[in-house]
């Protein structure tokens, strides 16, 4: 993005500037259309008949006497759709509705469309089916021990769905280097993404010949693909439209079994099918946060520099793969890129169990670790005397550099990130000095800003962006990127606003519309801004080009003079010499034809080149950095957050205002997560969700917000477009850690485990107070049948980012 | 979203008229004030009314609070109608009775305070993890003895059935000494707040099924305090896994008299005479102090059907007896 890049900040009128998102006004006066706000003529209503067991074969379905109930039009099981799918193509293990086996309750079993929601709901209790129950495997424990029943026929052994073992340098080596080393086990609870908007989708069969689906998707280029797949219609005769999200954070990024049940209900009845879930059904789609048990064992020298560590994790997966091979290589991939590691070892485990499946939630994989990893520094900064602060920006990965396990590191601002929070919140007088009770702690963290690899294999782009001006100088930008809420509408608009010297009012954006728009791989990763950024940069100036040509042409200017702002076209070096952006297509359409452009991207291939260095590559990391100030009720163990500093490394922040807001919602949604929110089941009878409602699963409310500052690093990236980064993801990732760690400065003990509920606090408290370790948390990391290591050398050690091959074990 | 099951409603204009249809219904039937505990409750088929009678348009029921003498003691009546918003938000009633006030504040979220009265926060019914579910839910697991089923889940060998009284004005009104007044076939009926609940999960209304709760009439006692302290997970939304109601009449900075009641830890607000025992004579030093909270720790006996783990919630009620009593100790100086 040269050309991007030479534009001085100065020059900029947009990017940089607060501005409104050009879909609020919409939003804020209800007139937005969401999923279930869609109505067609003659349109049938569905509803899906759910397991009520956690295991256990399908026997009979009778759907005879709900056929004849009052208003029914179709009823389909699971011999109507016998094709498998899956997000990724190494978990092709779900049905839209169970064929022979149900592996969660909630799991989808047969759809009834009818005249009303009340008449299939109706009908969904009239079908019969029998269940031969099965035994469940409930926890971690179960699923890498217990060889029967199996949930799948698939996966690395019995119930393991998928065993990682990765070692970058020997860090046996390394520990035997260092100064000192711990070993911390940590355990993180699942829970979910709790979007406002409860997942709807709509489904027509047109007269042509053609399905349309509207649908609560964050990624409608995949569903597009899984839909076509299951149905067996050609991708070029279905349409999949992703409606404005209400709220996503990763809970509807697969593809869903509701989605692709209305499209088959439609073909069946050749009318419109709606479908609407109730909350609780939203928490039986989850795919969110894995539970996580994890262990650290980490040697530094006496400055706390990271001379190895050794990370295993193992995940409770739920039914079925969704995400969950890359969750699980998510879950070590990240270690490195923060603080200078110089060997590193990690092994990862994710078992399938009998609960609702787990995936992808703001931060995927990477959350869970980054809270164990960032508490056992401060563990460690503790018993070496260190200051917490000092010791992470002693030991920053530096910028231009490549890692231990070979992820590449343009650009990284958490140095900055740091000494903004430590300044704010008044560190240095403060830790360590609060009276008992009240604390401060500090963490920092890193994500991806866009995965660097697509989901599928192929070498086609990650974003298209195609362009189409109007003789009367509006812009059209069509591109296949989803808005959930992030604002990814409106950084289109500002970029091609901002290239083509317009206003944000003169261009339209059409989104997500696989019939209408380029592919953009899904609102995930936090890929949006950065990814169809560049790929809108490359359109506009494409166009900037053409309009320059031709208008220069026509004013006998040399083009390169010729530059676009407040809507004209003009001699850079006489401005009074211009014709206005209308004109200048018009021009442009005389000379050339029509006026339109494309434009793409691809991020830059990685330098790692074993099996799983897929995973983690970006074309950027975000870094940030928090610090959370707590008070700790000591008789109740009830933590309350007064007030989080949190710096960002956004590279350049595209709208400010946009990028607080996702900083914001960050530190809110990961409060929520570090004090109480949690998908408990009960083991005890059948096992269930104990709390499927949006009373009883306890989500933070405006008294438990904690205040915001929040400190804005632009050091802007050569990879971003204007140099930006993300925003969506990173700044929730370091709000565990520094609330454990605060928790620890102002009462003494540590809670090793996600969520800190008072139970946990008072317990540690109370065995400080006996005389005992003053912790809470998992004593020790199972068993794992680990297999052989995939030996990679670190860069530093002259490895090429591939595995040695044969293993260069070293003889010991 | 869950759908409401279809009922017939019926709007009647009097109380007489409201009883009449309640005793000639056939079928199940139920009252509604505010609707903010019936209707989710019949979203999940808790209760399955064929009939919905609406107390709304009986005008006498919506009388705000006001200071009346009633065979010679002062009280503030309040009618059943008046929202938990227009409870909390009197002026008379933050005078005269703070405890009451603050406890109508605690409820839920200002929405559902606006809907919702106190008629029906008294009436509220009661809860429990296996209860509070959707109907598919609670077949999952198999349906429980308050609803659909014979076994209660939280204590799979009692015979009763343990879900939870988890009103936050309740035991404000036992403490307070209130009086109820009741609307029923046999006319009207004056009941201690103290007698209108049962220790029984299903049978938690020690009422006739088509009396109403017409009027609360809270004694006005010259030289006492209370105060209710309510624990639970989030400042706003959540129902109380304890609440502690506290009265003391004082004589001279010596306890006279005391009354302490623990909700959201039993079928009903439960009474703890002997905790008000270890006060009453004392000056509420630090230790009659530890003695009262020591001698509530004991019969609170929380179980699984609420939020938060029993064992903390148990030791809680040490902490929060304690944190009342200071509170009232403190408004003394």
């Amino acid at each position: 993005m040269a050309s991007s890049e030479s534009r001085g900040a100065d020059a900029l009128r947009i990017v940089g500037t607060p501005q409104t998102k050009i879909d609020a006004v919409s939003k804020v006066t209800g007139r937005t259309l969401f999923a279930d706000d869609l109505k067609l003529p003659r349109m049938l209503f569905a509803k899906i008949l759910r397991s009520p067991h956690p295991h256990a074969r399908l026997t009979r379905i009778d759907v005879s006497k709900a056929l004849e109930a009052p208003g029914v039009k179709a009823i389909i099981t699971g011999a109507d759709l016998p094709i498998p799918f899956g997000i990724l193509p190494v978990s092709q293990d779900e049905h839209v509705l169970a064929p022979d086996q149900v592996r969660f309750v909630g799991d989808p079993v047969a759809a009834v469309a009818a005249l009303t929601e009340d008449q299939a709901l109706v009908a969904t209790k009239l079908i019969e089916v029998d269940y031969e129950l099965l035994d469940t495997i409930k926890s971690i424990n179960d699923g890498l021990t217990k060889t029967t029943p199996l949930i799948h026929d698939y996966g690395d052994k019995d119930n393991i769905h998928k065993l990682i073992n990765l070692e970058f340098g020997d860090v046996e080596e390394g520990f035997e280097e260092a100064d000192h080393v711990r070993e911390d086990v940590f355990f993180f609870e699942g829970n979910t993404h709790l979007p406002i908007e409860q997942h709807a989708s709509l489904a027509d069969w047109g007269a042509d010949g053609k399905l349309t689906l509207w649908s609560s998707t964050q990624t409608p280029h995949y569903l597009h693909r899984a839909a076509s797949k299951v149905l067996e219609l050609s991708p070029a005769h279905l349409r999949v439209i992703a409606c404005p999200n209400g709220g996503g954070f990763g809970g509807k990024s697969d593809p869903f079994s509701h989605e692709i049940a209305v499209c088959k209900l439609s073909m069946l009845t050749g009318r419109p099918v709606k479908i609407s879930l109730t909350r609780e059904e939203v928490f039986y789609c989850h795919r969110g946060r894995h539970p996580v048990l994890m262990s650290f064992k980490t040697g530094v020298d006496k400055n706390g520099r990271i001379k190895g560590m050794h990370l295993r994790t193992a995940l409770d997966g739920g039914g079925y793969g969704s995400y969950g091979v890359a969750s699980t290589y998510y879950t070590g991939a990240l270690q490195t890129v923060t603080y200078e590691m110089e060997r590193y070892k990690f092994q990862g485990a994710r078992v399938f169990t009998n609960k609702v499946p787990c995936g992808p939630k703001r931060g995927h994989g990477t959350v869970q670790p980054r809270f164990g990893q960032e508490v056992q520094l401060d563990k460690i900064a503790v018993d070496l005397k260190l200051d917490p602060a000092e010791m992470r920006l002693q030991n920053l990965v530096k910028p231009d550099s490549t890692t231990a396990n070979w992820l590449y590191v343009s650009t990284i601002g958490l140095g900055q990130c740091i000494e903004k929070v430590v300044d704010g919140s008044d560190w240095k007088t403060r830790y360590g000095k609060l009276p008992y009770g009240k604390g401060l702690g500090i963490a920092c963290s890193s994500y991806l800003s866009g995965a660097g690899l697509p989901i599928y294999w192929n070498k086609m782009p990650h974003s298209g962006v195609q362009l189409k001006c109007d003789r009367g100088g509006g812009v059209t930008v069509f591109c296949g990127s989803t808005d959930i809420g992030q604002g990814s509408d409106s950084v289109l608009a500002y970029i091609v606003a901002e290239v083509l010297g317009l206003e944000l009012v003169d261009i339209r954006v059409v989104t997500a519309d696989t019939d209408l728009t380029p592919v953009d791989l899904g609102s995930y990763s936090s890929r949006v801004t950065l990814h169809t950024g560049n790929a809108a940069i490359e359109a506009s100036e494409k166009i900037r080009d053409m309009i320059a040509q031709a208008v220069g042409d026509k004013l006998e200017v040399p083009a390169e003079r010729i530059r676009l702002a407040d809507r004209r076209a003009f001699d850079v070096e006489d401005p009074e010499v211009g014709v206005s952006f209308a004109e200048a297509i018009q021009i442009t359409e005389s000379s050339v034809g029509t006026v339109g452009s494309l434009g793409s991207y691809t991020p830059p291939r990685s330098p790692g080149r074993y099996r799983g260095a897929g995973v983690g590559p970006s074309a950027a990391y975000s870094y940030s950095a928090a610090i959370a100030e707590v008070d700790v009720d000591p008789e109740t163990g009830f933590v309350s957050v007064p007030k989080i500093w949190i710096g960002h490394d956004i590279g350049r922040s595209l709208n400010p205002i946009a990028v607080m807001g996702q900083v914001e919602g960050g530190v809110y949604m990961g409060l929520g997560e570090t004090l109480m929110e949690e998908m408990a089941y009960r083991e005890n009878r059948n096992l269930m969700h104990r709390i499927p409602s949006m009373l009883d699963y306890k989500s933070p409310t405006t008294h438990e917000m904690s205040d915001v500052v929040t400190y804005l690093i632009e050091d802007p990236d050569p990879n971003g477009p204007f140099g930006a980064k993300e925003a969506g993801q990173g700044p929730l990732l370091p709000i565990m850690p520094a609330v454990a760690n605060a928790v620890y400065d102002a009462v003494g003990v540590r809670v090793d485990e996600i969520p800190i509920t008072p139970e946990k606090v008072l317990e540690a408290i109370r065995k400080k107070e006996q005389g005992k370790e003053g912790r809470y948390g998992p004593k020790e990391f199972p068993d794992v049948p680990w297999p052989e290591p995939a030996q990679v050398l670190p860069p530093w050690e002259g490895g090429d980012g591939r595995e040695t091959d044969p293993p260069a074990r070293k003889v010991k | 979203m869950l759908r409401l099951p279809e009922f017939e409603f019926l709007e009647p204009s009097s109380l007489e008229e409201a009883v009449k249809m309640h005793e000639s219904a056939t079928e199940e039937v139920a009252y509604v004030a505010g609707g903010t505990d019936l209707f989710p409750n019949m979203k999940r088929r808790h209760q399955e009314p064929q009939t919905v009678i609406s107390l709304g348009a009986i005008e006498e029921l919506s009388t705000a609070p006001e200071e009346v003498e009633i065979d010679r003691r002062r009280f503030v009546t309040i009618g059943a109608n008046v929202s938990l918003t227009d409870v909390s938000g009197n002026q008379l009633v933050q005078t005269l009775c703070p405890a009451l006030a603050k406890a109508a504040e605690s409820v839920s979220t200002p929405a559902l305070k606006n809907m919702g009265t106190i008629g029906g926060n008294l009436c509220l019914d009661t809860r429990c993890n296996y209860y509070n579910q959707s109907f598919e839910w609670r077949r999952s697991i198999d349906f429980c003895m308050k609803k659909d089923g014979d076994i209660c889940w939280v204590a799979p060998n009692s015979p009763r059935c343990w879900a939870v009284n988890s009103s936050d004005t309740a035991p404000v009104m036992i403490a307070l000494g209130a009086d109820f007044v009741l609307m029923g076939r046999g006319g009207e009926q004056i009941v201690p707040a103290a007698e209108f609940y049962n220790d029984d999960g299903i049978a938690y209304l020690n009422k006739g099924p088509s009396d109403i709760l017409t009027q609360i009439r809270v004694p006005i006692t010259p030289g006492s305090g209370a105060t209710y302290l309510k624990l639970r997970r989030r400042g706003s939304f959540d129902f109380p896994v304890l609440g502690v109601a506290v009265w003391i009449r004082w004589n001279n900075k010596i306890v006279d008299d005391a009354r302490i009641v623990l909700g959201a830890v039993a079928s009903y607000p439960r009474i703890i005479p002997e905790a008000a025992t270890a006060i009453i004579g004392t000056d509420l030093d630090d230790d009659s102090i530890e003695a009262a909270a020591a001698a509530a720790f004991r019969p609170s006996k929380p179980m699984d059907n609420t939020d938060l783990g029993l064992a903390w919630r148990k030791q809680m009620t040490k902490v929060y007896v304690r944190r009342a009593l200071h509170e009232l100790r403190a408004q003394t100086d």
